[in-house]
């Protein structure tokens, strides 16, 4: 059997639960048996490659480079899974909702520096006006809330899709948890 | 009025039960091991239906009811759960987490929280609707506590326990609709307020609205059994056991 082509992103989160990914431990090469990752921040690769059958997004939508990644990213991916509270609800990133990017960014950039207050316009994207979890920009198959998810919780239902079976996610985690 | 005519029969998930006529259908499904989800209702405080967490079927209406106030009737035939109430269930508790900003991941309330658990009990892994994302207020002006409006749920539970059990009615809602909060005293700072520090309101309170400042940083597990414990006492005081 050919192994299933997996990729692993990072927009607007605290990688927190790539280092819960992680934490899989040896159980990472008992997977790698079965699935090549074929894009991540723990590989190399700079290009999100076709036809990759499983994603898992870390973060919410915040920037409109995340917009134009996930956008790309949903088109290029069989099936596309929320990775943590950052994807499923915006979590903290969602905190400056309330306020809007503006006064965060003269909060950050100007009120709390002492010198060479700027804010920064070139070579970065321009902040959304809010910032959204990933289903409300493209159709997600599989939520799993967490923040992060366990590693325990990554391991059951990656083994589980492996298997063709669907994930009891509800039993395994929470919002917050 | 004999005792005999006092008491119903009724099915409830297909199982025979009887019940005193004063008695909801919530507090009968209780009494027989039947697990029906609820919010705003606690034991020891008036019920007002606000969650509607705990709705259920009666065959022949075909209105959903909320248990927690539904007084039992002669021959009825109620349903717990089902797909219909499962779907109803789960969509309740979507609408405060879209109404309101709840960030479990910082929350001083995180795991020990009923909303997250019910959440999680009733197989809520998203939410569909739109967050709203009010700008809401944190009121620090208590010694003790912190009201952060950005949590509550307005299930009131403070708001009965305030002024039903300790007697103070520092808490009501102010405003309507979406646009409701709780507030103290005239929408005083609580600091500033007629609070007697009970901290009724903490323990009773099912997020992390209400909390103590001494438990920033650590696990804050709520204890609204108190409630029913001194319902006891305060009975046996009136008997004069």
């Amino acid at each position: 059997m050919s192994k299933i082509k997996v990729a692993t992103v990072w927009l607007d989160g605290c990688s927190g639960c790539h280092m819960s990914f992680l934490d899989m431990d040896e159980r990472l090469i008992e997977l790698s048996s079965q699935i090549d990752l074929v894009f991540s921040p723990l590989v190399d690769f700079k290009i999100y490659p076709e036809n990759v059958d499983l994603a898992l997004v870390e973060g919410a939508i915040s920037s409109v480079e995340d917009e134009h990644k996930i956008k790309m990213i949903r088109k290029r991916t069989k099936f596309l899974i929320a990775m943590g509270d950052c994807a499923v609800t915006a979590n903290v990133p969602a905190m400056r909702n309330p306020f809007g990017p503006e006064p965060i960014l003269e909060r950050a950039y100007h009120e709390n520096v002492s010198t060479g207050a700027q804010i920064p316009c070139v070579f970065v994207p321009a902040l959304l006006e809010k910032v959204r979890p990933v289903h409300e920009f493209v159709p997600v198959d599989l939520f799993l809330p967490g923040c992060p998810p366990s590693a325990d919780t990554f391991y059951t239902v990656l083994t589980d899709l492996l298997a063709g079976r669907t994930p009891d996610v509800a039993s395994l985690t929470r919002f917050g948890a | 009025m004999s005792v005999a005519t006092d008491v119903k029969t009724l099915v409830i998930d297909g199982i025979n039960v009887s019940a005193r006529a004063d008695q909801t259908i919530l507090e009968v499904a209780r009494e027989n091991n039947i697990n029906i989800p609820t919010l705003c209702h606690l034991d020891g405080l008036s019920d007002v239906g606000a969650c509607r967490l705990c709705l259920v079927e009666v065959k022949g209406s075909p209105k959903l009811n909320p248990s927690c106030v539904l007084k039992v009737e002669e021959g009825m035939e109620v349903t717990t759960s089902s797909d219909r109430l499962k779907h109803y269930r789960q969509t309740i508790l979507e609408l405060p987490f879209a109404e309101r900003n709840h960030v479990c991941s910082v929350c001083v309330a995180n795991g020990h929280c009923e909303l997250q658990s019910l959440g999680q009990s009733q197989g809520l892994t998203h939410v569909r609707m739109p967050y709203r994302n009010p700008q809401l207020e944190v009121d620090a002006s208590h010694e003790r506590f912190v009201v952060d409006h950005n949590r509550c749920i307005l299930c009131t539970r403070c708001v009965r326990v305030c002024g039903e059990v300790e007697g103070a009615h520092v808490w009501d809602v102010m405003g309507r609709g979406i646009d409701s909060i709780v507030i103290t005293d005239l929408c005083d700072p609580w600091g500033e307020s007629s609070c007697t520090r009970c901290g009724k309101c903490v323990q009773v309170c099912p997020t992390g609205a209400l909390f103590d400042k001494s438990k920033v940083g650590s696990p804050h597990p709520k204890y609204p059994e108190f409630l029913t414990n001194l319902q006891v006492m305060r009975e046996a005081s009136r008997e004069g056991l």
